[in-house]
Parts: C-alpha cells; sequence; structure tokens
C-alpha cells in the first residue's frame, strides 16, 4: 500500500490531537495501517503542537524534512513556518484564520500578510486549500470545532486512501455526542469549502 | 471502566506508547507500580494512577526517584510483580539504589522504565541511559514501536522473575509520544500480598555479604546473555552483505530506507531489542556474514563501540561506521531521511538527494516562546521579587517546573539551573562564593522532591540567601500530579496526610519565614523586601493554586479585566509582566477577556490605574 505523510500544525488548544484520533479511527475502520507522532510539551502554555501521521505500509512514526504530501495547518503562520516540510508536490490546506502569536501581540514582532503566506505557499507546493475554518466553525455552532472543519477540507481534496463515509463514522466514534451535530455540520462546510 | 483494564483479548486499539507501556504491565499483572512524573514518562503513571482505583494495583507518586525506586525494591523482594517508571534524568537521582539493587536483585519481577528524551523536547540534557544498564549490570530491552513497546514490557517481567534480576526498559520521547493499533493480549491476574522472607546473605550488603553478591551479579548476567543470544528481539531481516545494526525507533527508519533505496535484497538488518548484555556470538556471526557494517543508533555508540570491539575479538576486519563527521551524530534524534541518506552513501548505494524547496523569499514568522499562563501566580511572584531587588545585584538559581520559564524577558528570573532541587544547593555555594545577593526559586513538588536536603544544609551551614517557594499545590508541569502537600481528598482519595511546607520550613530551623498572597502586589513586594534584609537562610512562601489547575476543577471564577480609558499608554503592564490575555489594537493596550482570568496584578502595577473589573 502507497504510503501517504500527513502533518498537521496547531497553536495549543486548537484541537488537532483530536483531529489526529478521528483519522487514526477513520484508518482502523478503512484498514489503512498508520502510526502518529505529536509534539506538544508546551502546548498548554502558547505552544505549537504539531503531529505527524503515517498512513500505509512505510514504518516509521515521523516525517522528515520536505517529506509531507500533505501539510494541514490550523493557523496561517504556523502553515507557513511548517513549510520546511513540504517540497513541490505537497497538497496544503490550511486555516485562513490568524492567532498571533503573544509576541506580535504585543508589538514584539510582525505577522506576515496573509495575503504574503497564501501566495508563498501556492507558488511553491503542488495545491493550496486556504479558507476562513474559524468562521464555518462558529456557522456549524461551536468555534471548537476548527479541527472538525479542517478535517471536511482534508476530506475532500483528496490524497487520503480512505472514504469520506468512514470519517465521518470516525468522528461518531471519537468525539462527544454532546457535540455531534455540530460536528458533523463542521465536517460538511469544511468539505464544501475545499470544493472551491 | 478504564480503557486499559478491558479483558478483551484480540481486540484492537490506538494507544499512545505510554498507554501501551501501561497495558504491557496490566497484562503482565502487575501489582504494584511507583513513579516520580516526569516527560515524556508522565502518561504511563497517570494512566496507572488511573487504573490503581478501580482494581487491586497499589501505585503511589513517591516524593522522588530514588523513594520511588526504594519502594519499589520492597514489594518486588516480597514477591510481587513491580513496575517503577521514571525519565531519563529521573535515574539519576535513583542511581544509588540502582547500583546495589542489581547485587541484590528481587524476587518478583521488577521492570524499571528510563524514558530516555533524545532532542530534549522536554529536559535539561540528552543522558543516554542504555550506559546505567552496562554500569549496573542489569538486562535492558529497548522497543522499536509502540505494539512492541506493550509487548516487552509484558516480556520484561517474565524476564526479571527468570533472572531475579530487575530489568531496565528503555524508551525515547518517540516510542512514549506516538499512537498505533495495539491488540490486546489477556490479562494475568496479579497477585497482590507479598510476603518477605528474611535472607541476609543477600539482602543486607555488608561488603563480606556484597562480595558474593557480585559473583552472583555477574553470573545472573551470563544467563541473561544466554537469553540474549537466542532473543527474539534481537532479530535479522534480509541476507544482503551490506549490514546494518540499528536499535529503537532507528531501526523502521533503517528499513523504511532500504526499501525507498530499493537495496532490500542487498542489506540485512540487525535490530537489537535486547540490548544488555549484547548478543555477542550473534553479532559476530552478523560480521562475519557482512562486507561492511553500518551501526545507526541515536545517542552515544554505545552498540557501535561493542560492535567494534566483537569484531576484533573475532578477527573479523571490515568496515564498521556509525558516530563520525560524515555519518551519525551523537546529538539529537534520527528521522527517516536523514538515515535513508547515510545508509545510501556509507554503502555507495545510488541516491539523490531531495530537491529543497527555496525559502530565501519567506519573511520572518513570529516565534511563539511557550509563556508562563494568564493568571498564573509564578508570574507575579517573580515580578515582585525583581521590584523588591530593584536596586540590588541579585543572583537568582531557579529550578525545574513550570517557573523556569521566568528566565525569559521581560521576567527574567533565572540566572542557574541543572537539576531538580539545585535552586536550594547552588544557593548556598553561591552565598558563599561571592558577596552578591540571593534569591532562589522552588516549586512545592520539586521542594520534597529534593530540596528539603539544601535547605536544611543551608541553615546547618549558616548559608546566607532567600529560598522562594512557590507553593500552587500541585505537580503542574507535567501535567498536574498530586504531591505531599497536596490535599487528596481533592483527588477522591482518603488515607493521605498532607504535609504543611511552612511548619516544615520552620522545623529545619528557618527563622525567617513569611507567606505572601503573590495576588497582593504591594504586600508581597513589602514581606520580600523584608526576608531580603535578613542575614541568613529566609524563606518565603508564596501560596497560590496553578491557575491552570483550578480553573480545571472549578475552583477558579474567572473574573476578566479590562483596560479603561483613563490609560495613557506607558504599557508598563505589557513590559514588565507580558501576560499573554495582553494584546495591543491599534497600538493601545487590550485585555482578552476570553482568557484573562482576573488575577488583577496588572491593575495594581498600572501608574494611572486604567485597569479596572470588566463590567457585564
Amino acid at each position: 500500500m502507497e504510503t501517504t505523510r500527513l502533518i498537521m500544525v496547531a497553536v495549543g488548544g486548537q484541537g488537532n490531537l483530536l483531529a489526529s484520533k478521528v483519522l487514526g479511527e477513520a484508518a482502523l475502520i478503512s484498514g489503512v495501517p498508520v502510526r502518529m507522532s505529536e509534539i506538544h510539551g508546551m502546548a498548554q502554555r502558547g505552544g505549537v503542537v504539531e503531529s505527524a501521521i503515517v498512513f500505509g505500509d512505510a514504518t516509521s512514526t515521523i516525517i522528515s524534512d520536505g517529506e509531507a504530501d500533505i501539510l494541514m495547518g490550523f493557523e496561517p503562520a504556523e502553515t507557513l513556518r511548517a513549510l520546511n516540510r513540504c517540497s513541490t508536490k505537497t497538497r496544503i490546506i490550511t486555516n485562513t484564520a490568524m492567532l498571533p502569536p503573544f509576541t506580535v501581540s504585543i508589538g514584539r514582532g510582525v505577522y506576515p500578510e496573509i495575503e504574503t503566506i497564501k501566495k508563498l505557499l501556492k507558488e511553491k507546493c503542488a495545491s493550496l486549500v486556504a479558507f476562513d475554518a474559524m468562521a464555518l466553525a462558529k456557522e456549524a455552532g461551536s468555534p471548537m470545532s476548527v479541527n472538525i472543519v479542517l478535517l471536511g477540507a482534508l476530506v475532500q481534496s483528496g490524497g487520503l486512501q480512505f472514504s469520506k463515509e468512514n470519517v465521518i463514522e470516525a468522528i461518531k466514534r471519537r468525539t462527544k455526542t454532546a457535540f455531534l451535530d455540530k460536528n458533523l455540520k463542521a465536517f460538511e462546510l469544511g468539505y464544501q469549502a475545499a470544493c472551491g | 471502566m478504564h480503557k486499559l483494564l478491558k479483558d478483551s483479548p484480540g481486540q484492537s486499539v490506538m494507544l499512545l506508547g505510554n498507554e501501551a507501556i501501561a497495558r504491557g504491565a496490566v497484562e503482565a499483572g502487575v501489582a504494584f507500580a511507583t513513579t516520580y512524573p516526569g516527560t515524556p514518562s508522565s502518561e504511563i503513571s497517570l494512566n496507572l494512577f488511573q487504573i490503581s482505583q478501580e482494581s487491586d494495583l497499589y501505585f503511589e507518586y513517591s516524593t522522588n526517584e530514588k523513594v520511588a525506586l526504594e519502594v519499589a525494591a520492597a514489594a518486588a523482594n516480597s514477591g510481587l510483580r513491580t513496575f517503577c517508571m521514571m525519565k531519563h534524568v529521573g535515574l539519576n537521582v535513583a542511581a544509588d539504589p540502582l547500583m546495589t539493587l542489581a547485587y541484590v536483585g528481587v524476587t518478583g519481577g521488577m521492570v524499571i522504565l528510563s524514558a530516555d528524551d533524545p532532542a530534549m523536547f522536554s529536559s535539561q540534557n540528552e543522558q543516554d541511559n542504555r550506559y546505567y544498564a552496562k554500569f549496573g549490570n542489569l538486562p535492558m530491552l529497548e522497543p522499536s514501536s509502540v505494539a512492541e513497546a506493550k509487548q516487552m514490557t509484558q516480556y520484561a517481567f517474565e524476564l526479571s522473575e527468570k533472572l531475579q534480576q530487575p530489568v531496565l526498559l528503555r524508551t525515547t520521547t518517540r516510542i512514549n509520544h506516538s499512537n498505533a493499533f495495539v491488540s490486546f493480549g489477556p490479562i494475568l491476574p496479579a497477585k497482590t500480598r507479598g510476603f518477605f522472607i528474611p535472607d541476609p546473605q543477600r539482602c543486607v550488603t555488608v561488603p563480606a555479604v556484597s562480595r558474593q553478591l557480585h559473583v552472583k551479579l555477574l553470573e545472573r548476567m551470563a544467563a541473561a546473555k544466554e537469553i540474549s543470544e537466542i532473543s527474539e528481539y534481537n532479530l535479522i531481516q534480509g541476507s544482503g552483505r551490506m549490514g546494518i545494526v540499528a536499535n529503537g525507533v532507528s531501526f523502521h527508519y533503517a528499513l523504511d530506507a532500504v526499501k525507498d533505496l530499493g537495496v532490500e535484497d542487498k542489506t540485512k538488518i540487525l535490530r537489537i531489542g535486547f540490548s544488555n548484555p549484547l548478543p555477542e556470538k550473534q553479532i559476530k556471526e552478523f560480521l562475519g556474514s557482512c562486507d561492511r557494517v553500518l551501526v545507526i543508533e541515536e545517542g552515544e555508540a554505545f552498540m557501535e563501540e561493542a560492535v567494534k570491539a566483537f569484531g576484533q575479538e573475532a578477527g573479523i576486519v571490515i568496515p564498521v561506521g556509525g558516530k563520525s563527521e560524515k555519518l551519525f551524530s551523537c546529538l539529537s534524534e534520527y528521522d527517516p531521511a536523514m538515515v535513508r541518506e547515510k545508509i545510501a552513501q556509507f554503502f555507495g548505494f545510488e541516491y539523490m538527494l531531495p530537491e529543497k524547496l527555496p525559502m530565501d523569499d519567506v519573511p520572518p514568522i513570529p516565534v511563539r516562546p511557550p509563556n508562563l499562563c494568564s493568571g498564573c501566580s509564578h508570574r507575579a511572584t517573580l515580578y515582585e521579587v525583581q521590584q523588591a531587588a530593584k536596586d540590588m545585584n541579585i543572583i537568582c538559581p531557579t529550578d525545574i517546573g513550570c517557573y523556569t520559564l521566568g528566565f525569559l524577558p521581560p521576567l527574567s528570573t533565572g540566572d542557574f539551573v541543572i537539576c531538580m532541587g539545585s535552586s536550594v544547593s547552588t544557593s548556598c555555594g553561591f552565598s558563599k562564593a561571592t558577596d552578591q545577593k540571593i534569591v532562589s526559586f522552588i516549586g512545592d513538588s520539586t521542594f520534597f522532591h529534593s530540596g528539603i536536603t539544601g535547605l536544611v544544609n543551608a541553615v546547618f551551614n549558616n548559608h546566607n540567601f532567600t529560598l522562594v517557594i512557590l507553593e500552587n499545590d500541585i505537580t503542574a508541569m507535567t501535567g498536574h500530579q498530586p504531591h505531599p502537600g497536596v490535599d487528596m481528598q481533592r483527588f477522591g482519595l482518603d488515607g493521605h496526610k498532607k504535609i504543611d511546607i511552612e511548619t516544615l520550613v520552620k522545623a529545619i530551623g528557618v527563622e525567617q519565614v513569611s507567606i505572601i498572597k503573590p495576588f497582593k502586589v504591594k504586600k508581597s513586594i513589602e514581606a520580600i523586601r523584608q526576608a531580603l534584609d535578613y542575614k541568613g537562610v529566609s524563606v518565603i512562601i508564596s501560596r497560590e493554586p496553578c491557575a491552570l489547575y483550578a480553573k480545571s476543577l472549578g475552583l477558579l471564577q474567572p473574573r476578566a479585566f479590562a483596560v479603561s480609558d483613563r490609560c495613557v499608554d506607558h504599557k508598563e503592564c505589557i513590559n514588565s509582566i507580558a501576560c499573554p490575555s495582553f494584546y495591543l489594537e491599534n497600538g493601545k493596550v487590550k485585555i482578552d477577556a476570553q482568557t484573562c482570568v482576573g488575577c488583577a496584578v496588572c491593575a495594581q502595577i498600572c501608574p494611572e490605574n486604567a485597569i479596572v473589573p470588566l463590567k457585564n
């Protein structure tokens, strides 16, 4: 089975570890081997959380620089920061809603222009899906569901070896029942957004 | 029921490496577990702590790793299957009992887990603890994957019982913090009550006894070597004449590499999983069947040195590569592409270096350094010490915990830290070696771990410094574990005593002890000044629960503050305490009402009193 390497980058609290769990479950349902690695040392204290997910036959659990097939960024500056993980073949999906680092908030750093970020991502890699996942999460009824909105876009934009139905089933199994309706709506909105 | 207690053999479950290890211990019928929490091992103990509340497992958070290992040593010598887990530097703390427990041995299976942290994701060094196995004569197992981590944990108990010797299970962060599907096996019922049979010729290590024990220890290790020689964990894959010796995660990077390079027919890989004692015969045979050998191991040249020595003994003259300027480094962790490149380079396989994306037009991206949380009491205390000592030349030894982050600007409070407890003892040294004023910082959990002995030393030797004990009622950094100063009723547990730090410090003989509430800025600064004026050892206990933990328990009802139009833009708040709830809007300071918990420290330092409770 072919190997697909997915990197997800987020800021602590954006829920990318739950997104990883959903993808892991979807892989199980679909019979696709999967291994994941996460670095979240200081996540609770405002740091970056990175998950590497390897689907298919490769046995390593981490992804080297330049070898991500898909990069999914929960925050645009973090997506740009992870560009060294990509090659010209990488597909990128990114949220465009900014969470400026504290250094920027207090005037000790400059946040790049969002249009510059989009232009760079688009120019350098194979494809780019960029949209305001926060707006869609709010539309779905919960700002907490940015992660699920992004999963919808990920599934639509291809590259994974499993179906939309299996990801929906994984969402049902892995997310809290109380949020299920909002999550399913969030997933669908993300899926539609990636249709362009 | 806890997900790791499910008696459902054959079920495939997505587990974190640390959960897989906990499950492996459960399947092995573990009866007794001790720890001091430390990343990347913390989730193992967290799961066992939860499991102990719904099973017969005895689990304790011990005060430090030495205590944890000694508590465990007694259980294992009463015939119980015992698990003691810690991070790599924790094993330094436990090294004293470790070295002699190896002489004494155990009667029940005992597994000691060392979670090493190559690349130092959350550690102060990247020491390679495989040397402890060699140093102390302990059999050692090293998993390469999450699934194997479960399997090896379980096997480690059997091995220990068979050899009557503690077994070292050594992991790295990429095992502890990876997720994969793991198949559950049956759970062995635990033997939960032990019985100690006195055996002074084995258990009382006076010199005459230990001389005999050392002989027996070497015999046990000889037996361990026989097992290592035929262990299924030392396996060979492939049959080519280009040899690779690898351990841990490097094994999988090597497997992927030979496949990606299309050289599976030219190579063979010896994966070492039972790594002390090394399988000498197997390695010699392996060397004899290869034209070149590359040793791939993160950390030090542990296997490489042995492989070279075995080759020399066997008279096999072939190139053996490993750590060198051109090949592998002792620094950081490895990754699949780097291993692929080095394999190609060493064996002369065809390989095109992947193209790198040009990055010169990417603008600088603002960093996202970790920061103390909104409403963290450490921020207040550190600020107050800086204010109280404004005109003094102070040295601030600090310690291991969230407050270590205080060394970053603008608090810039933290000058020296090497290990748990070092704040107190290095203050002793600085106070005698210099004429500078010394104010040091230690968290409550770290104080119990190894600050107390330093304080006894300070009082006895009449040193001169101020120690600030940050009492936030929890071990915050590693994910909110209890410590001896915590009320265990909060965890729903009876039968624990709470140790009061103030009473303890006074009993040690510290005469100048003051308690501050760090969110009362003025009063705190005054109290700190008084302590600084005192000649001798003074202690300030700064009492305020961890905001993150209090919030998660619902004990803290956030009440946000806001910047009113009285603000004339001094930016004193941002420049001196840099709480993450601040942001600038059109150059004006604002407070994020979503994250502000209402500690009101900024309100007290604003020269215009412009920061006020947000009106609902």
